[in-house]
């Protein structure tokens, strides 16, 4: 390991890990009760009803508890996302099993269930939208193109067999998922003096705050938001929290106390947002030797009840529709469409991982129809720098597509493996009355996935970051980055660090608090080292160079430098940072130092068109997935995946082989295990026995290989890793059960009992 | 809790602790019971503890009582002395169970199981008599101990009476306990020479059964004989299989009768939907379990 200067790549330990494994981390849940009320929710049991009457009956309450309803909201009843139409409470009409409907609080939980027990709703059912068909009869709640080149033309063409174009057609679904972060939501209100005090677990202070705001119509100086430990998030802390937070403060303006609400597992997988579930068409031409020539792409996402943050994930999902290939003629439709449902909302790849899911299945089909082997095909087509995206952008030197396909080809012996399953499968057919109880496959898959918000987010934003010292002479950088288990606090620092010249203890990172920190964003999009890491790093340098030039001048004395945090003179070593910064704060300098973040300038994005650089830069991901199927009960099990990611450049080793495993594992839960099942709009599992996640006995044996080809922007050429590498695995896990036993499956999860299903189906109406 | 609950030594100390309040529920590893989260609510029922008593707890060789020493037809044992019976106390747990020597030995499907409930942090603390008394159709010890032909033993205020595990399960989580009765233990005639046992969970891990199947057999001159099957989570109860045992008996053993017993196995259960599978699967699985068992065993 290399130590300081080297910070970067020495794979520090995370600064939140010793007190997290100790349990001495206090989440909300741990804080004490004393004083604090417990909130509880009242909540839908219909997926579509009109709320006929709300009453309170106090004699079966406590009698000090408090009880809220959308009545009682004075500023606006909805949650400012990118709309405000999801109600914060129901009043008219409730559109989803599960929808807040009214607010209780008392001492203790169990009065607080008792109160809630008290509220007596009465409905009158409607009809509900609950399935894909109705779904897209209705007006979608958004819609998005994307159009390039002459698609439809060339698609009519390769339907009459003209131009030696072959023409192939696929239908794909995924399910909905639920984030099943370890600490559920959870949020904590209190009133002082008419300013409103919120403390959680949550993704973005911002949001919360400026949700808040909306709801109780108060003014910036008004709302503190306060970032908390947090138990994972994955999306699902990105727009939730502010609900809940609305809750907790209504409650607690009605207690006339703090008031603490945090969910049980059953309600938090029943209530809060999942991934939303898409289904794609694709109609593509291709030439015989597997060129892709045009594709026209119909995603359609399920939105649930309200709009939230879907428009921005459709957005991803169609800019990464067609993945890292080339393809010159798209035709890209992209639809949110609304059910009775929970709000779908942000979960790890954001809309791109349902939409590559159909495109690798998409290939894999043409690979199958033209007898191309899945690696041949994708080398014929990757995107290498000098290629356009269907938007136009010109992909430059650090395009690592080719270059993960490969090395994940290599190292996974993909080719040779892929073959010889190929073999075994036709000669024994696994799922006859062969005699060979397991059949092995691989699949493979390549994936991308474009770093920080789409189109001009980031210009837009320009987000800013402040860097102060500390009275001992220590750095301390203020940002709303939030933490959640991604190891922000632990890269931000050493990016400062860095670009600083300083040790990695001498620079702190303060705790998300609106108080103190500036908004330098949401803690989502694989933007917070990126973006948020590069613009720290370049407010400490800023700062850094502030106070040696003070020093220079105090001294009469040029090209004074820091490093490792020691003064440094031409004639050797001077003295130590932090006497020098407490030297600089004693003659009264200013203390801080605030940046923006500087999105490259030549950044261009049409909105309207959906033409130019949707993003700056790209990472890429591929992945062989070896997966053994039990030809008797068709249970998958996934044995070996082989992942190389292409980050760009790898800041901390030990943090970005764990985002690659951890969302490699995710990917793999989604693809084979995860899924809600509802009947009539209910939620059938909302229990960790029935909602089937992975366990480290299921999961793969792992190997990540990290690529770099550093983009041209901060920190150091490094693009996001966060989300990556939950694009691409479901497909590679669909392909290895392809190659093992034969059956292609196009939706996941891919249960035994959707095997069998596909498999009986296929058996009965022939091969499609 | 209750100021009633308390720890009885004995099981009579328990049986009279039953009498004196009848909704007193006893509890063994509690893995069951608190998972239904009763034990916090204020009006939950008095409880007592059965980890104390330490004649429920533990796995000892009994002598089989002369009277009953009738081995089955086809296994070859020393006249003079009955073999003994294996006695598995109703507290014994799984982690204890899964590494003990007689039963790793003598009922390798028994110590299978037993690993494969839970977790081993299940498995430390979930007991053999709570499996059965909690008598989930997904209780994954039932059908091994139908297909190895156990018997329970039962402790009462008139004493106590042994009967055949078969008679246990009476309907959908109903079971010959009367009220204010006890699980004692479970005895295990000796091991049949062939024993099979395969669950299709829903993950490799902490994983509810959506299709069990045990079997054990005695054969003869390259034939079954005595077969029992038995499979879990299609139906209301643990089941045998006696149209597949009844292809089985006498047959060869080769892949034809494996194949005819599971196409028996097929046309004898009705399995349903439920969240964790479908009626087709669980059919489907069964049938080919059932097959590659027989293959294997
Ligand atoms: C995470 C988890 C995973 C699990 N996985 C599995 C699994 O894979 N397979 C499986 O089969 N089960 C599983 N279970 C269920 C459970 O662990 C088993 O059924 C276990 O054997 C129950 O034993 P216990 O001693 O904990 O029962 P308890 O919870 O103590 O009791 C269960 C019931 O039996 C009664 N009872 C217990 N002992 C006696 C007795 N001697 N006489 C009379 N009545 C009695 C109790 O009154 C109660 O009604 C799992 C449970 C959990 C929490």
């Amino acid at each position: 390991m290399k130590h300081p200067p080297g910070i970067l790549g020495s794979s520090p330990l995370r600064r939140d890990g010793l007190e997290k494994v100790t349990g001495a981390a206090r989440y909300l849940d741990d804080l004490p009760a004393e004083g604090t009320w417990v909130g509880a929710t009242v909540r839908s049991r219909h997926p579509h009803a009109r709320i006929v009457s709300l009453r309170f009956d106090r004699t079966k309450a406590p009698a000090d508890a408090v009880f809220v309803h959308a009545g009682d909201i004075d500023g606006v009843n909805g949650l400012q996302i990118l709309d405000d139409r999801w109600p914060i409470l129901a009043s008219k009409e409730v559109h989803y099993v599960g929808e807040a409907v009214a607010l209780v609080a008392a001492p203790t939980a169990e009065d607080a269930l008792r109160a809630a027990a008290a509220v007596e709703v009465e409905y009158e059912q409607r009809p509900a939208v609950l399935d894909w068909e109705e779904a897209a009869r209705n007006e979608p709640l958004y819609e998005l193109a994307l159009d390039e080149g002459r698609c439809e033309a060339i698609l009519e063409a390769a339907a009459n067999g003209d131009d030696g174009l072959i023409l192939v057609e696929g239908e794909y679904f995924t399910g909905a998922q639920e984030h099943l972060y370890l600490e559920t939501q959870a949020m904590l209100a209190e009133w002082v003096d008419g300013r409103l005090a919120v403390t959680g677990s949550m993704q973005c202070p911002y949001y919360v705050k400026n949700a808040l705001q909306h709801v109780f119509s108060l003014g910036e100086d008004a709302v503190q938001v306060v970032g908390r430990y947090m138990g994972g998030a994955f999306g699902g802390k990105e727009d939730y929290p502010s609900l809940l937070a609305a809750h907790a403060a209504l409650l607690a303006r009605a207690a006339r106390r703090p008031v603490r609400i945090v969910y049980d597992r059953h309600e938090d997988i029943v209530a809060t947002t999942k991934r939303h579930p898409s289904h794609t068409r694709i109609r593509s031409a291709v030439k015989k030797d597997g060129t892709l020539v045009a594709a026209r792409v119909d995603f359609d996402l399920d939105g649930g009840a309200y709009l939230g943050l879907s428009p921005v994930v459709l957005s991803r999902g169609i800019l990464h529709a067609t993945g890292p290939y080339r393809v010159p003629n798209v035709r890209i439709r992209g639809r949110v469409l609304r059910t009775d449902t929970p709000p779908s909302g942000a979960f790890r790849g954001f809309g791109a991982p349902q939409s590559q899911f159909a495109w690798e299945r998409h290939m894999d089909r043409i690979g199958r129809r033209l007898g191309i082997d899945p690696l041949t095909l994708r080398r014929r087509n990757v995107l290498h720098p000098g290629d356009r995206l269907p938007t136009g952008q010109l992909m430059d030197a650090s395009c690592g597509a080719a270059a993960a396909l490969e090395e994940a080809a290599r190292r996974g012996d993909f080719l040779r493996r892929w073959k010889k399953a190929e073999e075994d499968r036709r000669r024994d057919e696994p799922l006859g009355r062969g005699n060979r109880p397991v059949a092995t496959g691989v699949g493979l898959s390549l994936a991308f996935h474009g770093a920080g918000f789409t189109g001009l987010g980031e210009h837009r934003m320009r987000s800013p970051v402040t860097v102060r010292l500390t009275a001992e002479g220590r750095l301390e950088i203020l940002c709303a980055a939030t933490e959640m288990g991604q190891g922000a606090v632990t890269v931000l620092p050493m990016l400062a660090a860095d670009a600083a010249g300083l040790r990695i203890d001498d620079v702190l990172i303060h705790e998300p608090d609106t108080d103190v920190v500036p908004d330098s964003g949401p803690t989502v999009a694989s933007r917070t080292t990126m973006v948020v890491g590069a613009t720290a790093a370049r407010a400490a340098h800023e700062l850094v160079q502030r106070i040696v030039q003070w020093k220079e001048e105090q001294m009469g004395e040029a090209a004074l430098r820091v490093e490792d945090s020691r003064l440094l003179g031409p004639g050797g070593e001077i003295g130590d940072f932090r006497e020098l910064a407490r030297e600089y704060l004693a003659a009264g300098q200013p203390d801080a130092v605030t940046v923006h973040n500087e999105p490259p300038p030549w950044q261009r994005f049409d909105e309207d068109s959906y033409h130019g650089s949707a993003y700056p830069t790209y990472s890429y991901q591929a992945q062989v997935i070896e997966v053994e199927v039990d030809t008797d009960t068709l249970q998958v099990r996934p044995t070996r995946a082989v992942a190389a990611a292409e980050v760009g450049k790898v800041l901390h080793e030990v943090q970005c082989r764990g985002q690659v495993e951890g969302g490699l594992l995710q990917a793999v839960g989604w693809a084979l295990w995860e899924e809600m099942k509802r009947k009539d709009g209910q939620l059938l599992n909302d229990r960790m026995t029935t909602y089937i996640v992975p366990t480290f006995l299921d999961a793969p044996e792992m190997e990540v290989h990290l690529i770099e080809e550093p983009w041209e922007g901060p920190p150091h050429g490094a693009k996001g890793v966060g989300e990556l590498p939950m694009d691409g695995p479901a497909s590679a896990v669909c392909a290895a059960i392809e190659n093992a036993v034969g059956i292609a499956l196009d939706s996941i999860p891919a249960t035994p009992e959707r095997l069998l299903d596909h498999h009986i189906e296929a058996a009965q109406g022939g091969r499609r | 809790m209750n100021p009633a609950s308390g720890l009885p030594r004995t099981v009579d100390e328990a049986l009279l602790r039953l009498q004196e309040r009848p909704d007193t529920v006893a509890l063994a590893g509690c893995t069951d019971w608190m998972v239904r989260d009763r034990l916090a609510r204020a009006d939950a029922p008095p409880v007592i503890d059965l980890l104390a008593i330490e004649e429920l707890h533990g796995i000892e060789e009994i002598a089989t009582p002369p009277s009953e020493a009738k081995r089955p037809a086809g296994a070859d044992a020393d006249p003079t002395t009955p073999p003994p019976l294996l006695r598995i106390g109703a507290t014994t747990t799984f982690g204890e169970i899964r590494v003990d020597r007689r039963v790793v030995e003598g009922y390798p499907i028994l110590a299978e199981v037993a690993s494969q409930i839970g977790s081993r942090q299940i498995q430390n603390r979930a007991t053999l008599g709570g499996n059965l008394v909690n008598a989930s159709p997904a209780g994954d010890s039932l059908p091994v101990l139908l297909a190895l032909a156990a018997e329970v033993e039962i402790a009462s205020p008139d004493g106590r009476r042994r009967i055949p595990y078969d008679a246990f399960h009476l309907g959908y989580r109903e079971t010959a306990l009367g009220p204010g009765e006890l699980l004692t233990a479970v005895l295990l005639p000796p091991p049949p020479p062939h024993q099979a046992f395969r669950k299709v969970g829903t993950r490799a891990a902490v994983a509810i059964s959506k299709v069990m199947v045990a079997m054990a057999a005695h054969s003869r001159q390259g034939r079954w004989s005595s077969m029992r099957i038995a499979a879990g989570s299609v139906a209301p109860v643990p089941m045998r299989l006696r149209a597949a045992e009844k292809v089985c008996e006498g047959a060869p053993i080769d892949v034809e009768t494996a194949t005819e017993a599971a196409e028996a196995a097929w046309g004898e259960v009705e399995p349903i939907d439920d969240v964790r599978s479908t009626a087709r699967y669980r059919r489907w699985a069964l049938s080919r379990v059932v097959r590659r068992l027989l293959l294997e065993m």
